[in-house]
C-alpha cells in the first residue's frame, strides 16, 4: 500500500463571485520515504492542494470531490473533531514565514511541547524531554528551548518550526516554501537537515515552491501544476531532460542556465487564468505557442509517457485532436 | 545568556523604567505606602474602632493624646482611617479582580469567536454600557444589603464593559496572527487557544487597564458608602465621609474628621491612576520616548 494516494482532488473555494475551482481533479501519489516537489505559479492551486490533504482549507474552501487515502483511510471524508485528534500526527505542515508562526510571547520550547502534549498522554517531563531530542535534531542546542522567539534567528526560527512539523513523528510532512525569505546559505541547510531527517525516518515530503532549482535538488519525483490540475509529473530527470509539457518547458526556459549563454532568460507571455471563467478546454492554451485548433475546447487527457511519467497535454496523446 | 538570567534582566529593566519614570515613582511609593499602612497598621494603633469613646472625648481637635482628633463618638480619627485604609482597598482590589475576570473573558471569548456570539456578547456589553451605573449600583446596594462583599460584587458587576471593549478589540487583531493558525493546525481546541495564546498576548493592555479600573473601583465604593449604603461593620473612608456628614461635621469646624479620609481617597485614586498612565507608557514600547 502507498502511504498517501490522492484521487481526483477537487476544492472549491465559495467566494462571492462564485465558485472558485482551485484544485481540480488532482491525483497523484506518495511512498514512504519519498519526496515529492509541487511547483507552479502563484495561484496554481500547490497551497490549497497540501491544505487539503491537511484538512486545513479556511472556512470557504471545500474538498467537493475525490479521495485522500493515507494509508488506506480516507482523510477526505473524516469529521473536524475526528480531523483534529489526527491532526499532526499523520500531516503536518511547515509553514511559509516561520518569523509570524510563533506565539511571541511563549518560551519556544514549550511551543513545541505544545504540539506534544496535544496529542500524546505524556508527562510534562516527558514531552520535555523530547523537545529538547527534537532541537537537537534540528541543531539547535537543547538549552535554547527556554528562549522565547525574538532571541532565535530567521534560520533558527525556520528550523524550529521543522522540529515542530517532526513533534509527533507524522507519517507525511508538508513543506509549503520552507524556505522562502531565507538566505541561500541557510536555505541549503535546512533543506539538507530536512533530506537526512526524511531518509532516517521514511517519511513522506511534499515540497512547494516556485524553485524549480530547488526541487531538482532535493526531490525524487516532481508535480507541476497549472490552473488547479497536475499538467505533468515524473522523476525528476522526466521533468528536466524528457520535458513534454509546454507549460514546463517554459517554466525551465525562465531560469538563467549556469552552462547557457549570456542571454536573456524568457518570460511565459500572457497572464494566469481566470481561475473563476475556466475555459471548457486546456486552460493553458491562450499562453501556448504550440496549441491547435482542438485546444481551447477540448480537455486534454492524462497520457503516461515514460514509466513514472504522466502529461496532460493533447500534443502528447498522439499528437492530433480528437484521438 | 540563560533563560531565568533573561527573566530577571527584564524585571530589573521594568523596574529601573519605573525609578526612572518620576509619575510612576510617585504612583507605587504612594500607594505602597497605603498597602502597608492597610495591612500593618492596626497593630500600632492603640485605639479601638468599635467602642465609642467618653462623652468628654467628642470631637476633639488634633493634638494631645489623640493624633488626628476624635469624631462624634469619641474614637480615634487616625484609627479609622487606618481600617477604613484595609477596607476601601479590600474592596477596590477585589472589585477590580472581578470586574477584570468578566471583562476578559467575555472580551476574548467575543472577540475570538466572532459572529453571532461576538453579537450577543456586544450588545449585553452595550447594555452596561449605557446604564447609569451609579443609580443602578444603588439599588443593587439596597436590595441586596449593607455587606462588603454585596459592595464589591455590585462594583465587580458594573464595571467590566470597558475591558471587555478593549480585550476583544486586541483579540480580533491577535487572532489573526499567523501563530494562532498554526495553534489549530497542531490540534488544538479553541478554549486551549484563548488561555494559552491570545490571553498572554492581550495582557499588558489588561494590565495597564486593571489599574485604571482600580481606581474608579475606590471612588465607586467611596460614593455607595458615603450615600449610607456601605457596610456599617466595616466602615471605609465612604462610611466616615458619610458620618461626617450626618453628624455636621462641616459646618461644626471639624475638618479633622472630615478633611483626612477626603485626602486619602484621593491620593490612593490618584496613585493607581498616575501608575495606569505611567505603566501603560513603559509597557507599550510605541510610546516610548515620546
Amino acid at each position: 500500500m502507498k502511504l498517501l494516494e490522492v484521487e481526483n482532488l477537487s476544492t472549491w473555494f465559495h467566494t462571492s463571485k462564485g465558485d472558485l475551482k482551485a484544485v481540480n481533479g488532482v491525483s497523484f501519489d506518495l511512498d514512504y520515504g519519498e519526496a515529492l516537489g509541487m511547483v507552479g505559479e502563484s495561484g496554481s492551486g500547490k497551497t490549497t492542494c497540501a491544505l487539503s490533504i491537511a484538512r486545513l482549507l479556511p472556512k470557504e474552501g471545500e474538498v467537493t470531490g475525490g479521495r485522500i487515502l493515507l494509508e488506506g483511510v480516507d482523510l477526505a471524508s473524516m469529521t473536524e473533531e475526528e480531523i483534529r485528534k489526527r491532526r499532526w500526527k499523520d500531516v503536518s505542515i511547515i509553514f511559509q514565514g516561520a518569523m509570524n508562526a510563533l506565539n511571541p510571547v511563549m518560551k519556544v520550547g514549550d511551543q513545541i511541547a505544545e504540539a506534544i502534549l496535544l496529542h500524546d498522554k505524556t508527562s510534562r517531563e516527558e514531552a520535555r524531554r523530547r523537545t529538547a531530542e527534537i532541537l537537537e535534531m534540528v541543531e539547535i542546542p537543547a538549552v535554547r528551548a527556554g528562549n522565547y522567539p525574538h532571541e532565535f534567528s530567521g534560520g533558527m526560527k525556520q528550523r524550529t518550526m521543522i522540529a515542530m512539523a517532526l513533534a509527533c513523528n507524522p507519517k507525511i510532512v508538508i513543506g509549503d516554501e520552507p524556505t522562502t525569505a531565507l538566505d541561500v546559505m541557510v536555505q541549503a541547510q535546512i533543506l539538507n537537515l530536512l533530506e537526512k531527517i526524511r531518509r532516517e525516518y521514511r517519511m513522506g515530503f511534499i515540497l512547494i515552491t516556485h524553485d524549480l532549482s530547488i526541487l531538482g535538488e532535493t526531490c525524487d519525483r516532481i508535480a507541476v501544476m497549472y490552473a488547479g490540475k497536475i499538467v505533468e509529473m515524473g522523476t525528476v530527470k522526466d521533468i528536466f531532460e524528457k520535458t513534454a509539457h509546454p507549460y514546463t518547458q517554459k517554466l525551465i526556459s525562465c531560469f538563467p542556465n549556469i552552462w547557457g549563454g549570456k542571454t536573456i532568460p524568457e518570460g511565459i507571455s500572457g497572464a494566469p487564468t481566470n481561475m473563476l471563467a475556466l475555459s471548457p478546454g486546456c486552460s493553458f492554451a491562450p499562453r501556448c505557442d504550440r496549441r491547435r485548433g482542438c485546444c481551447e475546447a477540448e480537455e486534454p487527457r492524462v497520457v503516461q509517457i515514460g514509466e513514472k511519467h504522466f502529461v496532460t497535454c493533447h500534443e502528447a496523446s498522439g499528437g492530433g485532436c480528437g484521438v | 545568556m540563560d533563560y531565568k538570567e533573561f527573566r530577571f534582566r527584564k524585571l530589573k529593566d521594568f523596574l529601573h523604567a519605573v525609578r526612572n519614570n518620576k509619575i510612576a515613582l510617585f504612583g507605587s511609593v504612594t500607594l505602597l505606602f497605603f498597602l502597608l499602612v492597610a495591612v500593618f497598621g492596626p497593630i500600632f494603633v492603640p485605639f479601638s474602632t468599635m467602642e465609642f469613646g467618653e462623652v468628654e472625648d467628642m470631637l476633639l481637635p488634633p493634638g494631645g493624646e489623640h493624633l488626628l482628633g476624635t469624631d462624634d463618638m469619641g474614637r480615634d480619627v487616625l484609627a479609622n482611617l487606618i481600617s477604613g485604609a484595609r477596607i476601601s482597598l479590600l474592596i477596590g482590589i477585589t472589585a477590580t479582580a472581578i470586574s477584570m475576570i468578566i471583562g476578559c473573558a467575555i472580551g476574548i471569548v467575543s472577540g475570538y469567536f466572532g459572529g453571532r456570539t461576538d453579537q450577543l456578547l456586544m450588545r449585553l456589553t452595550d447594555f452596561f454600557l449605557v446604564i447609569p451605573w451609579l443609580p443602578l449600583m444603588m439599588v443593587l446596594a439596597a436590595v441586596l444589603g449593607t455587606s462588603i462583599w454585596n459592595i464589591i460584587f455590585v462594583i465587580g458587576i458594573t464595571s467590566w464593559p470597558g475591558t471587555a471593549r478593549v480585550v476583544r478589540a486586541q483579540t480580533l487583531s491577535v487572532k489573526e496572527r499567523q501563530f494562532v493558525e498554526r495553534t489549530i493546525s497542531i490540534g488544538a481546541g479553541s478554549g486551549h487557544i484563548m488561555v494559552h495564546h491570545i490571553l498572554p498576548n492581550v495582557f499588558p493592555l489588561v494590565f495597564a487597564n486593571t489599574v485604571l479600573v482600580a481606581s474608579v473601583a475606590i471612588v465607586s465604593e467611596t460614593t455607595l458608602s458615603f450615600l449610607g449604603l456601605g457596610d456599617p461593620n466595616h466602615a471605609s473612608w465612604g462610611m466616615m465621609l458619610h458620618y461626617a456628614f450626618e453628624c455636621g461635621a462641616a459646618s461644626a469646624g471639624a475638618y479633622w474628621y472630615y478633611l483626612p479620609p477626603g485626602i486619602c481617597v484621593v491620593a490612593v485614586v490618584l496613585s493607581f491612576t498616575l501608575m495606569g498612565y505611567a505603566f501603560d507608557v513603559i509597557l507599550n514600547p510605541k510610546l516610548k520616548g515620546r
